[in-house]
């Protein structure tokens, strides 16, 4: 195991990177900013990398630790760990944030500096909520990470960008404020402690663990997003930059679900099973509700963004069914929507800088004048639409077969997504690349260039990789799964 | 382990050539993209006949290639299971697509899409490969989906035509409602039998034959194998067109005819088949799953053949009668005769794929009209076509000593056997489906290639009134439509014929050189399952056969000959002799032609029920839902109310220091009250 403190390097090589890439100032400087960005992005994935392949998948507790105090009067440390269930979103944090960096290369011409910073900071944000193990560390971190994204959509945006921003930052900010909560719940009850670990072991009564799982199920549920506190994602989608969506649904999304696991499932055990039949009944909404709401959209990004709290829906589904096919399954999920809906909104992305609209109506027959682009939006779609061999397909068939074992109904309706899916992503990819040329936008569009084609060939490449053979992914969540699976079958009540 | 490298050839191989003439489709010249596909394919369909030889001298193989997937105890493998099931559907799946891949050199010719479209054949055979050749569930279904995906891409090749992208996401998307019950299925077995590796689960399956599920809540009890066979079954009737789920093999037909002769007959459709053999440990645990797929098959091979009737496109006729076929198939398997069904998919991919090809050699000759009342007197002007062809429609039709006779006839006699059920319906639907199968083939044969020559007018209104999308197509392809006045139909070039003259060779002699150790004899031992207690069908079957010679000369005297015999009289006497009958039935019965002319109204509901009824729920969701309820009520609602509050608050700072001043007096008064009533 590596000497150096990993996570740390993790959480500062990039809020540094951005620090600095902001001190190059105005757009005067732009190659510049995009050039020390990139590096820093670069360099943020490099120390990231070691922890995949440093990963001790035989232990189930935490890896690469780092403990020293912050604030003593409290009891606050700077507490940093990964394990099986973390680590893998702090390698694919640091991955999405190259891409993110690429995307944003040739596109963002105004306030260069700034925008390239507000994405490296976000990133070692994100890699401090996955790794912190002090609850005050993870709050700090969970509302920092607010702020650059808040500011993406705010400044970067679409038209309604401020009605969306504020939509945004409302709804989890009404979150956190439960989370808060709940936190300072928890350290009166330890006796002064905000270690993490310490509340898992932390005996509550039931009645006070369903207030804390109901605390943290809103504070959650709203970045997930779960039904029916969903309606922020597709106004953030729709007015966000390409890079921010792709943030957004690759990562941001991934915090809720991570803190069920982190915070819900090991602090909250009775009530978690208690109220498992709500949080089943929510996913399964989300699935199926949501799916037909995908499937009338008129714009691209918010059938994308639609598209996304389904499948978060198979998510939270498979937490909630306590076995290790469903957690493991959407695990997986979660790390294969950071691809494939990344690359979804990347190649809206790609065609809205052409065309400059995200309307399906606007289009029709772009193969005819962009087939690298369209046979790489084929391969995503179908990813979208969880077809085997790419990544999509993995998680929602270990959580439907997991499903199965649950309620056999329950698992008839999320498997009703493998219609429903299908039909709302192909129903799009109809409309938009096949047929005859639309009108003369489309007659004048160019195929994608090397750096477009780079960003998608690379996550084509880890959508291919991930459903061909997942065992890589999977076999490090085992050890920690199994542990939690564990906790969560003995009772706290005393 | 010598072998063990060998089966990964044979799907590798196919693999190799679709990633060279796909990933580099815009690079490479043409012949080098059906160079290296056709090569791959050749060396599959090689390995395929040394392995078939392997199985047969006892080496069966069922082992892991690597691990895909483990989570919790449960461990998903891919490997291969290599017995003689697999090795009869590799070698029918690599010869056709080699016939297939060297006939497309000639019917693709003038096509854009060359490369692209032979990378995608390549894929799918090795697609197709993957899942005959899986030894788990888990395999099966991501061959299932691939073959799908790949169906899709052919489907749509001319993705121009408006009626080409429909037909692929049609199919796709049936299909999806197929692998909905598919995956239930395996669901459960993995749920009950903890592993989805065949042999395993084959082993445990009769421990599971009386056990039951509390499906519909507490104390109702379903039984366990009945739950699991139907939801498989279902994957089954999506992939191979069962009613309801075989709208979209017709539509299918908007893809390149060289795709409808490998995938639309000839394999993928008929991996359900497979599929259902291949579970036969299952399903002969429930009676009640095998009546149901019996009563499925008994209605497609029927209904679908009455469709057959009245169709004027060429190659939809040929459509109709896949889904005919197929639904013989089903119904062989409901009536426990896997061996059977079998067999027939093998007999059937040959003459099958033989009048499929057929049929698009005379298309070329007809420069792209696919109409057959355009034809006629083809025979003179395409002598292989007109020969294969009828050797193809022969053996369809079920004449005796040829392929199609062995496996249909066994299929009729075990039915008739059958005690399940649901048998009678289906012995009737079965026998009348043989006149049906002769008449419309036969009505196609006349109208093609005997008569009067009806081609090259100049006035032709039924060109033009058949084929509405043809300005689309003319923008993909450079090449009129139809022949011009005066021009007369060619024959195909070699490249086309060639695999004519080699499918119609074994759908000759196939049958007659298979039945006794396929269906009769211990090819399928330790492959196939029957409960001969329960289902004993085949077993009486057996006793009545005395060799392939005696089985054909006793056909002579029994009903189906005559039957078949009759289609073919009849649709001489219609069409050649007198063609003012049909069009006299058809106005007598104009009811029952509009019912056949819009396909039992399936599409017409499909579209307005569920299509329609997704995307108004879809409507009502969206703007009932998120947009008035969730964003109108809730969150644009507790905005307003705090905005409301913050106005009435607002009134208070009015920024007048004496107003401040004023409510501190009152402040401080309060206070003081409060502080001195406290003692």
């Amino acid at each position: 195991m590596s000497t150096y403190p990993l996570l740390s390097l993790a959480i500062w090589i990039p809020i540094i990177a951005g620090l600095v890439v902001l001190a190059t100032g105005s757009d005067r400087n732009a190659p510049l900013a995009r050039m020390l960005a990139l590096f820093g992005a670069v360099a943020g994935l490099l120390v990231s990398i070691p922890l995949w392949t440093g990963f001790d998948i035989a232990n189930g507790g935490m890896q690469f630790v780092e403990l020293k105090t912050w604030i003593p009067r409290f009891n606050i440390n700077y507490h940093l760990g990964v394990d099986g269930i973390s680590m893998l979103f702090v390698v694919l944090n640091s991955f999405i944030t190259v891409i993110v960096v690429a995307a944003g290369w040739e596109v963002i011409q105004e306030k260069v500096a700034q925008y390239n910073a507000a994405f490296l900071i976000m990133s070692g944000l994100m890699n401090g909520i996955f790794s912190a193990l002090d609850g005050v560390l993870f709050y700090v971190f969970f509302e920092a990470s607010l702020i650059p994204l808040y500011l993406i959509i705010g400044v970067w945006g679409g038209p309604n960008r401020v009605y969306a921003a504020f939509k945004f930052f409302l709804f989890t900010l009404f979150g956190s404020l439960l989370l808060l909560i709940a936190l300072m719940y928890l350290f009166i009850q330890s006796g002064g402690s905000f270690s993490i670990l310490d509340w898992h072991k932390l005996p509550i009564a039931l009645g006070a663990q369903i207030w804390l799982f109901l605390a943290f199920l809103v504070a959650f549920a709203v970045k997930v997003p779960m039904w029916p506190v969903h309606t922020w994602l597709p106004d953030a989608h729709v007015e966000a930059p390409t890079g921010g969506s792709i943030v957004l649904a690759a990562i941001a999304l991934k915090l809720g679900a991570y803190g069920f696991l982190r915070f819900s499932l090991p602090i909250a055990p009775d009530a978690s099973q208690e109220l498992s039949g709500l949080v089943v009944a929510l996913s399964l909404i989300a699935v199926v509700y949501i799916g037909f709401v995908a499937l009338v959209q008129a714009d691209m990004k918010k059938l994308v963004a639609y598209s996304s709290i389904a499948h978060m829906g198979f998510v939270t589904l498979g937490f909630f069914m306590f076995s290790a096919m469903g957690i493991e399954g959407a695990l997986v999920q979660m790390v294969s929507h950071g691809f494939v809906s990344g690359a979804m909104f990347f190649c809206i992305g790609v065609m809205y800088d052409r065309v400059h609209s995200r309307q399906i109506a606007d289009y029709g027959g772009v193969v005819n004048t962009m087939p690298k682009f369209a046979a790489l939006f084929m391969l995503f779609s179908m990813a979208n639409a969880g077809l085997p061999a790419t990544s999509g397909f993995v998680g929602e068939f270990m959580v439907i077969l997991g499903a199965v074992k649950f309620n056999f109904w329950v698992a008839f309706a999320a498997a009703s997504s493998m219609v429903i899916g299908a039909a709302y992503t192909l129903w799009m990819y109809k409309r938009v690349i096949f047929g005859d040329v639309a009108n003369h936008h489309v007659a004048e569009l160019s195929d994608i260039n090397n750096r477009e084609f780079a960003i998608l060939g690379v996550l084509a490449i880890g959508t291919l990789w991930m459903g061909l053979y997942p065992q890589p992914f999977t076999e490090v969540m085992h050890a920690s799964v199994t542990d939690l699976l564990r906790h969560v079958a003995i009772s706290k009540i005393q | 382990m010598e072998m063990q490298k060998l089966y990964l050839l044979v799907p590798l191989a196919p693999l190799f050539g679709a990633m060279i003439a796909g990933l580099f489709c815009r690079v490479i010249p043409r012949w080098v993209a059906h160079t290296v596909t056709i090569a791959g394919v050749a060396v599959a369909f090689v390995a395929s006949v040394i392995i078939f030889r392997d199985v047969q001298a006892g080496h069966v193989f069922n082992g892991p290639v690597y691990t895909w997937l483990t989570s919790g105890d449960y461990k998903f493998e891919v490997g291969f299971l290599i017995d003689t099931l697999t090795t009869t559907m590799m070698l029918v799946v690599t010869f056709v697509s080699l016939m297939v891949h060297i006939y497309t050199i000639g019917y693709m010719q003038e096509d854009p899409g060359y490369n692209r479209f032979f990378s995608y054949i390549s894929l799918f055979t090795f697609s197709m490969l993957m899942l005959v050749m899986s030894n788990n569930f888990m395999q099966l279904f991501f061959g299932w989906e691939a073959v799908g995906l790949v169906s899709y891409l052919l489907i749509g090749f001319w993705y121009t035509r408006p009626t080409a992208i429909f037909a692929n996401m049609k199919a796709f998307l049936v299909n999806r409602v197929g692998d909905f019950g598919f995956i239930l299925g395996i669901g459960l077995v993995l749920t009950y039998f903890g592993t989805l590796d065949y042999a395993t689960v084959f082993q445990k399956a009769p421990e599971f034959a009386n056990a039951t599920i509390a499906l519909f809540g507490e104390g109702s009890s379903v039984s366990l194998m009945t739950a699991t066979c139907i939801c498989l079954f279902i994957g089954a009737m999506g992939k191979s067109a069962q009613v309801p789920l075989h709208v979209w093999l017709p539509d299918s037909m908007e893809g390149p005819t060289p795709i409808s002769a490998l995938i639309h007959a000839a394999t993928m459709v008929t991996a359900g088949i497979f599929m259902v053999a291949r579970m036969s440990p299952l399903f002969e645990l429930s009676t009640t799953a095998l009546s149901l797929v019996l009563v499925i098959g008994a209605i497609t091979a029927l209904f679908m053949g009455f469709l057959g009737i009245i169709q004027n496109d060429i190659k939809r006729v040929v459509a109709y009668s896949t889904l005919s076929q197929l639904g013989y198939m089903t119904v062989a398997l409901g009536a426990s005769a896997y061996s059977v069904a079998i067999f027939h998919l093998m007999t059937h991919a040959f003459f099958k794929a033989l009048l499929f090809l057929a049929a698009g050699s005379v298309i070329i000759g007809m420069h792209h009209d696919q109409d057959i009342r355009n034809m006629g007197g083809l025979r003179k002007y395409m002598p292989i076509t007109w020969i294969t062809s009828l050797i193809g429609s022969l053996a369809l039709i079920g004449t005796p000593f040829l392929s199609g006779f062995y496996s249909k006839d066994s299929i009729i006699e075990a039915v008739a056997l059958s005690h399940i059920p649901g048998a009678g319906f289906a012995y009737f639907s079965v026998l009348a489906g043989v006149f049906v199968t002769a008449f419309y083939s036969f009505r196609m044969y006349f109208l093609v290639f005997h008569g009067e020559e009806r081609f090259g007018k100049a006035d032709d209104e039924h060109h033009h009134e058949h084929h509405g999308d043809h300005d689309d197509e003319e923008v993909a392809h450079d090449h009129h439509h139809g022949l011009a006045p005066g021009q007369k139909p060619h024959e195909t070039p070699w490249v086309v014929t060639l695999p004519l003259v080699l499918l119609a060779i074994p759908s000759l002699v196939i049958g007659y050189l298979a039945i006794g150790p396929m269906v009769f004899g211990d090819y399928f031992k330790g492959v196939i399952f029957i409960d001969h207690h329960a289902h004993p069908a085949m077993e009486h079957l057996a006793e009545h056969f005395h060799g392939a010679a005696a089985m054909g000369i006793h056909a002579l005297t029994t009903l189906p000959f005559f039957l078949a015999l009759a289609g073919v009289v009849v649709s001489w006497f219609f069409y050649m002799k007198r063609p003012d009958i049909p069009a006299a039935i058809q106005r007598r019965f104009s009811a029952i032609y509009t019912l056949f002319e819009n396909k039992y109204y399936f599409d017409k509901f499909n579209e307005v029920f569920f299509a329609g009824g997704a995307r108004l729920l879809g409507k009502v969701f969206w703007r009932g839902g998120d947009v008035s309820v969730i964003d109108g009520v809730i969150v644009n609602g507790s905005t307003k109310l705090v905005a409301m509050i913050s106005t009435v608050t607002r009134t208070f700072q009015t920024g007048y220091v004496y107003h401040y001043a004023f409510t501190m007096i009152i402040g401080v008064f309060v206070l003081m009250t409060l502080w001195i009533n406290r003692a």
